[in-house]
């Protein structure tokens, strides 16, 4: 079990990738001040949870999971985390349209999308 | 038809959310009795699956007739089973209590407010049945998308609140997935019974802690848990009456059920799961304190319940984290226990006319002779967070406390105490507004302020809720013992 477990995976960089993209994305929604930059942040961390499951599919030397000419598959890539992160990726759209709306009904408010201005005009 | 009980539990809402926009267009009322009839039969599903499975076996429900674990399969046991009618109740008693709140919208926006409320319904109740790791994280997703947008609907205020809300709970929810992929790297599995086998056979190691810890801060998250609760006072002050209501209510309460199925049914009692349990121990005891030191000072009662919150959830945590039969009885009770009492108190408040002075402290200056029924059942909610017997927190408290002593873990103990004697300061502050303090003078009774416009359909879920309170504190014993001792982990 484990043998075949470990054969899929691929090489190191794909991670290195993925752990990179998850701390920018963390950073940018810490650190930024301004909403459309947080948003665009959280975009990129999600990003690298589909880079990460994606990686874990990737088998060395596999082919796609699909028979062709009648040649069964035999070491194929694993399609279960292509089918979740599908949904993911679709999670990820609508938590980014929710939040645009939430975003553009702020703007019109009250015409800044700046946290610290934004908290000081709520304290009001 | 009754084969099929377990997934009817969640498609009664899904299916209403789809329908109910529709149906607006032709006839509010149709959509409202509609979005009622879905929470109704979602509770009628859930109660008659929780029969079912008190008098036997689990049950097990494969969709699509596809075996586990290729398949998704949905579990009834009495935790599960538990929640999801906890959830369908609250829900129910919510969607009956939101009629006035949603009289002067258009039908566009009232339908569109059912339909997102039966959503949240859907993912809260999916939450609480699936037997799948990545379903769960579906669901959790679509609860929080339903709830952002109802949270949002509150005006400008809530529109920032909810989007600073938006941003921690995909924090949160891309931990959980981004553990979950650990998991599934290391046993090539996502179904939690097939999870748990295999994990146990996994040589414990980096790969593991890394995705219990990401799993369990994520779900933390959600919780609100004391150093990660940050987007909740300002997300329940601002968010409409009803909504408030069902969230403070419930949704914290699945992410503690969910944390609770992952931390003893799923994840091998190995350092990992052991150290993350001493963790969220003194996170626990951190939380009870914060919660209820925070809590002293507001004077937006909204904010006050919101903050009592976050120190309720840490005597939930602290159960969890203690874990012998005694604690987790406890914590499971308080579940329970915290989940009706904090829906009658906020019911009660949104039922309170919409000046903002209403929401202070001294607005509520002898709200008992306006509105007796609501205060009443108010107070024995409020009665049963501070511990007070016959109410139903008086003894999940009791039971925690077991657990504590039990442990050896006086630390605990005294907070538990300490806590409920600072809930009592903040509650009594409350109560004797309520009861003692002259409010403004009672005009005429026609126009009473809120009195006249107050409908059973307000009145009559605060008072179930209240009556629920007191019902739980009496029949504890049988509840523990019929449900909770089954919902139990082998320990």
């Amino acid at each position: 079990m484990v043998s075949v477990l470990s054969s899929f995976g691929g090489g190191q960089l794909q991670y290195a990738l993925a752990a990179v993209l998850l701390l920018i994305g963390l950073y940018g929604m810490l650190v930024k001040t301004n909403f459309a930059r947080k948003l665009m942040a959280m975009n990129v961390m999600q990003v690298a949870v589909i880079v990460f499951f994606v990686s874990l599919a990737v088998r060395s030397g596999g082919t796609p999971p699909i028979e062709i000419e009648h040649e069964a598959a035999v070491a194929y890539a694993n399609p279960l985390p292509h089918a979740l992160m599908l949904t993911a990726i679709v999670v990820s759209v609508s938590t980014t349209g929710v939040a645009l709306a939430l975003l553009i009904r702020t703007h019109r408010r009250f015409n800044t999308l700046d946290e610290s201005e934004l908290l000081d005009r709520l304290r009001e | 038809m009754s084969r099929h009980l377990p997934i009817l539990i969640v498609l009664c809402p899904l299916v209403g959310a789809l329908i109910v926009p529709l149906v607006g267009r032709v006839s509010v009322r149709a959509a409202r009795g509609l979005t009622v009839l879905a929470t109704m039969s979602s509770l009628a599903c859930a109660v008659a699956a929780l029969r079912e499975v008190l008098s036997g076996d689990d049950w097990h429900y494969h969709l699509g007739g596809w075996a586990p674990p290729w398949g998704i399969e949905y579990v009834v046991d009495p935790l599960g089973g538990g929640m999801a009618v906890l959830v369908a109740l609250l829900a129910t008693l919510v969607a009956i209590y939101a009629g006035p709140y949603l009289r002067g919208f258009s039908s566009l926006r009232g339908a569109t407010f059912d339909s997102l409320f039966l959503l949240l319904t859907g993912g809260l109740l999916g939450i609480t049945l699936t037997g799948d790791l990545f379903n769960l994280y579906v669901f959790l997703e679509i609860s929080s998308l339903a709830a952002y947008a109802l949270l949002g609907s509150g005006g400008e205020r809530a529109v920032v609140a909810t989007f600073r809300y938006l941003l921690v709970g995909t924090i949160a929810a891309s931990f959980y997935l981004l553990g979950l992929g650990y998991l599934y790297a290391l046993t090539g599995t996502l179904n939690m019974a097939d999870l748990a086998i295999r994990l146990a056979a996994v040589p414990s190691g980096s790969a593991a802690t890394v995705g219990v810890v990401l799993i369990v801060v994520g779900l933390a998250v959600k919780m609100a848990v004391f150093p990660l609760h940050g987007w909740m006072p300002d997300a329940y002050t601002y968010a409409p009456p009803p909504v408030t209501m069902f969230i403070a209510a419930v949704m914290s309460k699945v992410s503690a059920y969910a944390l609770i199925r992952l931390l003893f049914f799923v994840l091998p009692a190995g350092d990992a799961v052991a150290t993350a349990r001493d963790v969220l121990g003194w996170v626990a005891v951190a939380g009870v304190l914060a919660g209820s030191v925070l809590a002293l000072p507001q004077k937006d009662v909204r904010r006050m319940l919101a903050y009592s919150s976050i120190g309720q959830m840490g005597y939930i945590v602290l159960g969890v984290s203690l874990g012998n039969a005694a604690a987790l009885t406890g914590a499971l009770l308080h579940v329970g226990a915290h989940a009706v009492a904090k829906g009658c108190l906020f019911g009660a408040i949104g039922s309170m006319p919409r000046q903002t002075v209403q929401v202070e402290i001294a607005g509520f200056a002898g709200a008992a002779r306006r509105a007796p029924l609501t205060m009443a059942a108010f107070t024995v909610a409020a009665l049963s967070l501070i511990g007070m017997p016959p109410t139903a927190g008086f003894f999940s408290k009791w039971y925690l406390l077991r657990g504590a002593l039990e442990a050896d873990a006086w630390v605990f103990a005294a907070v538990l105490l300490v806590s409920s004697l600072l809930s009592a300061i903040y509650f009594f502050r409350l109560l004797e507004q309520i009861y003692f303090a002259d409010g403004p003078p009672v005009s005429e009774p026609g126009q009473a302020s809120g009195v006249a416009r107050r409908s059973w359909r307000v009145v009559a879920p605060v008072v179930t809720l209240g009556a629920i309170v007191l019902l739980i504190g009496l029949f504890n014993g049988a509840l523990v013992t019929s449900v909770i001792e089954r919902a139990l982990p082998e320990l």
